[in-house]
């Protein structure tokens, strides 16, 4: 790895390189690992990246659960192609996050021992199975609108992982909202289902956008860094805007009163979401945040043989190598 | 991911490896990502379950990152130099006059 390492910073230099690094952000250039950049704006990556790791692998519970009941063989295919790519998703960012000099161990180890977090949404329960569609339509089509722009973020391994992620988002989308649409064709108490979920799942996914800009501390210089491109509020609203035809095609109501075109703004005028739940969900008193953690680290402790296995096979194999060589 | 990467090392029981894809044939293996693997074998498999879930190759190479000798990521570094002041190496250092035919 001696090829690899980070820069050594020589005394002094620091004014140097941090011009450099702010002209190739200006111009829209990508930050790469070997690359100088401010201990502040690699600090901000290994969180902003870990989190959007931890937050793929946690994700695969909520409809994990359902993998075992899906009603068809087709459905349950599709629910298993979609959950390994959450399980992919989880591996690439942690790759890029590792080139940022963080370790993977390390990574999990703080997620199950509660120091990092992850998305706040995935520690509501998915009750039934229209909530395996409203996953798939509200909370990965709310991914989208995030993670789009991350196409564009000015580390070059994050917004790599990035391209590759939002390719394959689209299926969970659209497998989603197509599974709804079969049940909104179904009998009255299923689609008196999907319309629960959607109560459900509505302000949860709007929250995923994060605090408004106004308690959004960290957004500011997120972007100066171009770490991000949207603010919280304006890929909400996008969200919004986005989300209410496709409800109205669905026959579903979105659970906001408040919710409705404003003419002169071009965009839909919506209500706030609680964020006093917000908080409380984000610090761990959320319905499934115990559930959750406890369940990645079972699930790590119980794969513990196998990577021990593993890793004993491959020293087998390198010492039969080394003898008969 | 980070063959042009890295700071600290990975876990030292299961090195990090680069992942290299060929689209289809006729194209060049491109480096996508990267994964840890025991050995080569299960890094090959690794591979194939993270990046070519949809049909993204038809080919995979997988390198211990620790195999890659990389250039200083330094772009204006000297390594680079005898390439850059050699403008006769580029067809467009040659006028050629608008009415000479397939030239």
């Amino acid at each position: 790895m001696s090829t690899v390492t980070a820069q050594e910073t020589p005394p002094g230099a620091d004014l140097d390189f941090q011009a450099e690094f702010d002209a190739k952000v200006a111009a829209d250039q990508r930050i790469e690992p070997r690359d100088w950049m401010p201990e502040a704006y690699r600090k901000t990556l290994v969180r902003q990246v870990s989190q959007h790791a931890h937050s793929e692998i946690i994700g695969m519970q909520p409809e994990g659960d359902w993998i075992a009941s899906a009603p068809s063989l087709r459905r349950k295919a599709i629910l298993l192609a979609k959950v390994q790519d959450e399980a992919g998703h989880g591996l690439y960012l942690y790759a890029a996050a590792e080139t940022l000099g963080v370790d993977r161990t390390d990574l999990t180890e703080r997620l199950i021992e509660g120091r990092q977090k992850y998305s706040s949404i995935f520690n509501y329960p998915s009750l039934t199975f229209a909530d395996v569609g409203v996953i798939g339509w509200l909370v990965d089509g709310a991914a989208i609108c995030n993670q789009v722009p991350l196409c564009r973020s000015s580390f070059g391994p994050y917004s790599r992982a990035m391209v590759r992620i939002c390719k394959e988002e689209s299926f969970h989308q659209r497998q989603g909202y197509e599974l709804l649409m079969r049940m909104m064709e179904g009998t009255e108490g299923q689609r008196r289902m999907v319309q629960d979920a959607v109560d459900r799942w509505w302000w949860p996914s709007l929250m995923m956008f994060g605090p408004p800009d106004a308690e959004s501390p960290n957004t500011r210089q997120s972007m100066a860094w171009r770490i991000k491109r949207d603010t919280n509020d304006d890929l909400r609203q996008k969200f919004v805007d986005m989300s209410v035809p496709q409800a109205e095609k669905l026959g579903v109501t979105l659970p906001d009163p408040a919710l409705v075109w404003n003419e002169e703004r071009g965009a839909h005028d919506f209500g706030e979401p609680d964020w006093v739940e917000f908080k409380q969900v984000v610090s761990g008193a959320g319905p499934k945040n115990a559930e959750r953690v406890e369940r990645r680290r079972a699930a790590h402790e119980k794969g513990a043989w196998v990577r021990e296995a593993a890793t004993a096979y491959a020293r087998k194999q390198q010492s039969a190598e080394e003898a008969t060589a | 991911m980070s063959n042009d990467a890295t700071g600290t090392a990975a876990r030292p029981e299961w090195p990090l490896y680069e992942v290299f894809v060929r689209g289809k044939r006729g194209l060049n293996h491109v480096h996508v990502g990267s994964l840890h693997a025991p050995d080569d074998t299960m890094a090959l498999h690794n591979a194939r379950n993270l990046y070519t879930r949809r049909n993204e190759g038809v080919s995979i190479w997988v390198v211990p990152a620790e195999h890659i000798t990389a250039s200083s990521p330094d772009e204006k570094d000297p390594f680079f130099a005898p390439s850059g002041d050699k403008v006769y190496r580029h067809p467009t250092f040659y006028p050629i006059p608008e009415d000479v035919p397939h030239i």
